[in-house]
C-alpha cells in the first residue's frame, strides 16, 4: 500500500498520507467511476482485478525469485478447471465455494511442484522454454481430453459453472440493501476481488520482507554466491515456484466462478505473456509497479478498442486493426521498448527485503 | 513393417527442416547465449514473403515455370529474411548483450510476437493454400513406402545447406572468425575479429536457413499462415539442445532424431496408450524429449562437457 | 592445538587434466592459514571442492571431527564454514544491510507459514537479523552504508561487505579467495586489521593469495600448491626457505613476481 502511494507522481514523496488516501479512494470509488462509462467497463475492473491477482502470483516468481516462467496461464487453467470440475453440472457435483477454491489452489501448487521438481536445476532460459512446453502441454491435454472419456469437454470448455456463494450470499445476483439501493453483481465481484487482491499483497509483502523473500531475491541476484552463504536454492526456488502458482490457482477457480464458463482458449501462450509484459511494464520485482502494470494493460486495450475502432472507420472506412490485433501490438512492442529503454519498468521503485525501523532508532533512508 | 518403414521417411523429411532451423539456434546460443525466441517466427515470415512472391510472379509472370517461380519466391524470401535478421540483432538483441541475462530474453519474446502480429495485419488470420510448385504426389512406392517428389527435394536441399554451412564455418575465414567469437567474444576482438559484424553474419546465416526453412514446411504441408513458425521453432530448439545447443552437428543430428521419434511416435501413440491418446497429441512428443534431455543429459547427445563460467 | 579441518588426499580432475593430486593439509582452530601457489596450481580448485562446488574424484575432507558433505554448499556452510569469492559476488540490488540480512539465512528458523502469519517468533527473528546485521555492518566497518544498495559501494567496502555476510553464517572456518585483489595498500592495510580482528573473535581463517606480503605477515602457516600438488607446508618462515616452493615460483611456468618477495 505505502508502495503503491509513493508512486503516485508527485505527490507520493510530498505527502505519504494522502496518496495513501487517494489510493484507497480510487480502490474504492473504481467502479462507480467506471459506470459512469458503462457496465462494460466494471467488468473490465473485475478483470484487471484477476490480472492484477495473476500478476502479482508471477512476480513472485520471475521479479522476487529471477525464475522466468513463461507457463503461468497454466496454473490459471488448473485452479480454472478445478473448480469447473467440482462445481457445475459437467459432473454433477455442486460443492461449496470455501472448499473449491483452496482445492483448486492446491492443486495448482501441486502442479508448480511437480512441474519445478525436475526442472528448477535447469539454467534460466531453459527453464523459460520448458515451462512454456508444460503451458502448451495442459492447453493440449484440455482441447482433447474428451475422448474416449469426457474429462474437459475439449475446445468447447466447461458451460454454467455456479457462481460465488459466501454463507447464502449468492454474488451473482443482484444485492438488495434496504428499499432503494441494489448493487450489481458486477460491483459485488469486484469488491471481493479488492479484498483478495489487498490480502494478497499483505501476504507478499510480508514474504518479501523474511528470511524467505531475501533468499529469493539471491538466488535472483546470484544463484552462486546465494548457495556460498547456505541457502538451499533447490527448495527456496520450489517454494517461489509453488507459492506462484498458488496465487495463480485462486485466480483461476475466481476467474471460473465470475464467468460461469472456462475453455483452453482462454489459457493460451499470449495470456502467459500477456501477464509477464504486466510486469515487465510496471518493474518487476516490485509490487506497485507489478500492480500498476496489470491495471495500464488490462485498461489500454480496451481504451484502444473504443478509441480506435471509430477512429479508423472515419478515417479509412473500415477497421484495419481489430482489438486483438491492437492488444498484441500493444504488448509486444512494451515488452520490447520496456527492456530497451526502461528495463527497471515504469515505476522503478526499489524494493526492499529489511525493514530497518524493526531495530530502535534506525530510520529508513529513504 | 511398412508403417513404420513410411513413418521413418516422414520423419526424415520433417527432421531436415527442423534441422535447418535448429541450425539457427544453435549458431545464435553458441555466439551469445541467447535463446532467440523469434527464430520459429522467422521461419513464418520466410514462408510468406515467398506466397506472396509466387503469387504476384504467377499473375504477373505466368509464362515462367514451376520451378523457377518456386526459386524466385525463395530467392526474394532468403533475401527478406536475411535482412530481418540482421535488424532483429541490431534493434533489439545488440543493446541488451550485457544486461541482466532475462533482459534479451524477454525482448526475445517480444520480436517473436510483433512478427507474428505484423504478420497477422498483413496476411490477416486465415490459413494461406501455398502453392504446389513442386508436386506433392507420391511416386510408386517403393517397398510399400510412398514419397513425394517434394519430400525428395527437401531431403535434398537440406543436404546441400548442411554441407555447405559446414564448409563455411570449417573452412573459411568467417567461419574461423565465427567459431573464435563464440569461444571468446573479448580475445576475439583482440585478434582483430570485428565480432559485431561477425555475430551480424550469424543472425543473418541463421535466418536464411529458417527461411528455406518456412519455404519447404509450406511446400510439404501446402498451407502457410501468421502463427505457422511457434510450433516449428519450438520443436527446433529442442533439436538443438538434444543434440547439444551449441555444436552443428548436434543441431542437424537432433532435428532428424527429433522428426523420426515424432513421426514414428505418432504413429503408435494409439496402441502405446492403449487408445487413451491419439494423434493429436503427436505436439507433445517434443516437449516430452525437450524436458527428458534437459534433465538427464543437458548437454545434450553430442555437447562437450562445459565447465561453469563462475 | 586443535585441528579444526583435515583435508586428507584430495584429486581433482577436469577430463584428462589433473587439478588436485593427492592433496593433504590440516588447518588448526584459531589460526590463519594460508594457501599459496602460482596461478592454476589448483588453489581456486581446492577452495572449490572445500566449500562443496565441486564434488572431489578421491579423498575426504574432515572437518569438526565430522566427514564435510561434498558437492552440497549449504551443506558445507550449515557445518560450519563461509566463504567470499575472488571476484565479489555481491547481491546487486539489495542493499548492505540485506546482504548481510540474507547471509542470516542459515542460521534462522522462520517458515513461511509463521511469515504469512506473522507470528510472534517470526516477528521477533526478524528484529533479532536486522539487529544482528547492524552488528556485523559496525564490525567491518561500514555502517554508514548500511542502506545503500550494494552495486554502488565502492571496491573495498564491497570486499569488507562480502565478508561481513560471510560472518553472518556464523563460520568457525572462514575461507577468503584472494581478499586482497585489486585492492590499494591503505585498504589492504585494513583488510589486514580486519583479519586479525575476526582470528582474535575466534574463528579460524583460510586465506589464498597472490599478495605473499601480506601472506607472509598475515599467516600463522601456510601450504603451498604446484602443479596439484601441495609442496610444503609450515610457517612462513620454513616456507621462504624451503627449495621446492622458491623453484616453483622463478620456474618456468609461473612468472611471479612472488619469487623475489619470498
Amino acid at each position: 500500500m505505502n508502495e503503491l502511494a509513493l508512486a503516485i507522481p508527485w505527490l507520493g514523496k510530498r505527502n505519504p498520507a494522502a496518496a495513501r488516501g487517494v489510493v484507497i479512494l480510487l480502490a474504492f470509488a473504481a467502479p462507480l467511476i467506471a459506470m459512469l462509462f458503462g457496465k462494460t467497463w466494471v467488468r473490465i475492473l473485475d478483470f484487471a482485478m484477476l490480472y492484477v491477482m495473476l500478476a502479482i502470483g508471477l512476480n513472485l516468481v520471475v521479479g522476487f525469485a529471477g525464475l522466468l516462467d513463461l507457463g503461468y496461464i497454466a496454473f490459471y487453467a488448473v485452479g480454472a478447471y478445478t473448480f469447473a470440475f467440482l462445481a457445475s453440472p459437467h459432473f454433477e457435483l455442486h460443492l461449496p465455494f470455501w472448499l473449491v477454491l483452496p482445492l483448486g489452489a492446491g492443486c495448482a501448487a501441486l502442479a508448480g511442484i511437480i512441474l519445478g521438481l525436475p526442472t528448477l536445476r535447469l539454467r534460466g532460459d531453459y527453464l523459460a522454454i520448458v515451462t512454456l512446453g508444460f503451458g502448451e502441454i495442459v492447453r493440449i491435454f484440455l482441447n482433447n481430453l474428451n475422448q474416449p472419456i469426457n474429462i474437459t469437454n475439449g475446445p468447447q470448455g466447461i458451460n454454467m459453472i455456479d457462481p460465488l456463494v459466501l454463507l447464502g450470499w449468492d454474488v451473482s445476483k443482484p444485492l438488495k440493501i434496504g428499499e432503494e439501493i441494489t448493487v450489481n453483481s458486477l460491483f459485488q465481484y469486484y469488491y471481493i476481488f479488492l479484498a483478495f487482491v489487498v490480502l494478497s499483497v499483505v501476504l507478499v509483502q510480508r514474504l518479501q520482507v523474511s528470511r524467505v523473500g531475501r533468499a529469493w531475491a539471491a538466488i535472483r541476484d546470484d544463484e552462486l554466491a546465494a548457495k556460498a552463504i547456505g541457502i538451499n536454492t533447490r527448495n527456496m526456488k520450489l517454494l517461489a515456484f509453488s507459492l506462484g502458482a498458488t496465487f495463480g490457482g485462486v485466480s483461476g477457480g475466481l476467474f471460473a466462478a465470475f464467468q460461469g464458463f472456462v475453455s483452453p482458449e482462454s489459457f493460451s501462450l499470449m495470456e502467459s505473456i500477456a501477464v509477464l509484459t504486466m510486469i515487465v511494464f510496471g518493474g518487476m520485482g516490485n509490487l506497485a509497479g507489478v500492480i500498476v502494470g496489470a491495471l495500464a494493460l488490462t485498461a489500454l486495450p480496451e481504451v484502444l478498442r473504443y478509441v480506435a475502432i471509430p477512429v479508423q472507420q472515419a478515417l479509412f472506412d473500415k477497421v484495419i486493426l481489430d482489438p486483438e490485433v491492437l492488444r498484441m501490438l500493444l504488448l509486444s512492442l512494451a515488452m520490447i521498448f520496456m527492456m530497451l529503454l526502461r528495463p527497471a519498468g515504469l515505476i522503478p521503485a526499489y524494493s526492499r527485503y529489511s525493514r530497518p525501523e524493526l531495530v530502535v532508532g534506525k530510520e529508513v533512508g529513504k | 513393417m511398412e508403417t513404420l518403414l513410411q513413418q521413418t521417411v516422414n520423419g526424415l523429411v520433417v527432421g531436415s527442416v527442423y534441422a535447418l532451423v535448429a541450425l539457427g539456434y544453435t549458431m545464435v546460443y553458441g555466439i551469445l547465449g541467447l535463446i532467440n525466441f523469434a527464430h520459429g517466427d522467422v521461419l513464418m515470415v520466410g514462408a510468406l514473403v515467398a506466397l506472396e512472391a509466387i503469387r504476384l510472379l504467377q499473375v504477373h509472370a505466368p509464362e515462367l515455370g514451376l520451378v523457377p517461380t518456386l526459386l524466385a519466391g525463395l530467392s526474394v524470401s532468403v533475401l527478406v529474411c536475411m535482412v530481418l535478421g540482421y535488424t532483429i540483432e541490431r534493434t533489439a538483441y545488440r543493446r541488451l548483450r550485457n544486461a541482466p541475462r532475462l533482459a534479451p530474453l524477454i525482448t526475445a519474446i517480444g520480436v517473436s510476437f510483433l512478427l507474428q502480429t505484423i504478420a497477422m495485419i498483413i496476411w490477416g488470420r486465415n490459413y494461406h493454400t501455398f502453392p504446389q510448385l513442386v508436386s506433392t504426389t507420391p511416386l510408386e512406392p517403393v517397398a510399400g513406402v510412398f514419397i513425394t517428389p517434394v519430400q525428395i527435394a527437401i531431403l535434398v536441399v537440406s543436404a546441400l545447406l548442411m554441407v555447405a554451412l559446414m564448409l563455411l564455418v570449417n573452412k573459411t575465414r568467417l567461419g574461423r572468425a565465427m567459431r573464435a567469437t563464440a569461444e571468446n567474444h573479448k580475445v576475439a576482438s583482440l585478434m582483430g575479429v570485428d565480432t559485431n559484424k561477425i555475430i551480424a553474419a550469424t543472425f543473418i546465416i541463421g535466418s536464411a536457413l529458417a527461411a528455406v526453412a518456412g519455404v519447404m514446411f509450406s511446400s510439404n504441408y501446402g498451407i502457410a499462415h501468421y502463427a505457422m513458425g511457434f510450433m516449428p521453432g519450438l520443436k527446433a530448439f529442442t533439436a538443438a539442445v538434444l543434440g547439444g545447443i551449441g555444436n552443428l552437428g548436434g543441431a542437424m543430428l537432433g532435428g532428424l532424431v527429433l522428426g523420426l521419434v515424432e513421426s514414428i511416435g505418432a504413429g503408435y501413440i494409439e496402441d502405446m496408450s492403449f487408445g487413451f491418446l491419439n494423434s493429436s497429441y503427436q505436439d507433445i512428443f517434443a516437449f516430452m524429449i525437450l524436458g527428458i534431455v534437459l534433465i538427464f543429459r543437458p548437454t545434450g547427445l553430442l555437447g562437450e562437457r562445459v565447465a561453469d563460467r563462475a | 592445538m586443535i585441528t579444526l579441518l583435515e583435508a586428507r588426499g584430495i584429486t581433482k580432475r577436469f577430463g584428462g587434466l589433473t587439478a588436485l593430486s593427492d592433496v593433504s593439509l590440516s588447518i588448526r582452530k584459531g589460526e590463519v592459514y594460508g594457501l599459496i601457489g602460482p596461478n592454476g596450481a589448483g588453489k581456486t580448485t581446492f577452495f572449490n571442492v572445500l566449500t562443496g562446488a565441486y564434488v572431489p574424484d578421491g579423498g575426504e575432507l574432515v572437518f569438526n571431527g565430522t566427514e564435510l558433505p561434498t558437492g552440497k554448499p549449504h551443506k558445507v556452510v550449515e557445518a560450519g564454514i563461509a566463504r567470499t569469492f575472488q571476484n565479489i559476488r555481491l547481491f546487486r540490488d539489495m542493499t548492505a544491510l540485506e546482504n548481510v540480512m540474507a547471509g542470516h539465512h542459515i542460521r534462522s528458523r522462520a517458515n513461511p507459514f509463521s511469515i504469512l502469519l506473522q507470528t510472534r517468533q517470526a516477528r521477533e527473528e526478524e528484529r533479532l537479523i536486522t539487529e544482528r546485521a547492524y552488528e556485523l555492518l559496525r564490525y567491518v566497518g561500514i555502517e554508514r552504508f548500511a542502506d545503500t544498495v550494494s552495486k554502488n559501494l565502492s571496491y573495498g567496502d564491497q570486499r569488507r561487505l562480502e565478508i561481513a555476510r560471510a560472518l553472518a553464517t556464523e563460520p568457525q572456518l572462514l575461507a577468503l579467495d584472494e581478499p586482497a585483489a585489486g585492492m590499494n595498500a591503505t585498504e589492504t592495510a585494513k583488510l589486514r586489521e580486519l583479519v586479525q580482528t575476526i582470528r582474535h573473535d575466534g574463528v579460524t581463517v583460510l586465506l589464498i593469495e597472490h599478495d605473499v606480503k601480506l601472506v607472509m605477515g598475515l599467516c600463522d602457516r601456510l601450504a603451498v600448491l604446484d602443479f596439484g600438488k601441495k609442496i610444503a607446508e609450515d610457517v612462513p618462515a620454513e616456507v621462504q626457505k624451503n627449495d621446492a616452493v622458491i623453484s616453483a615460483y622463478l620456474g618456468g611456468h609461473g612468472n611471479h613476481k612472488a619469487g623475489a618477495a619470498a
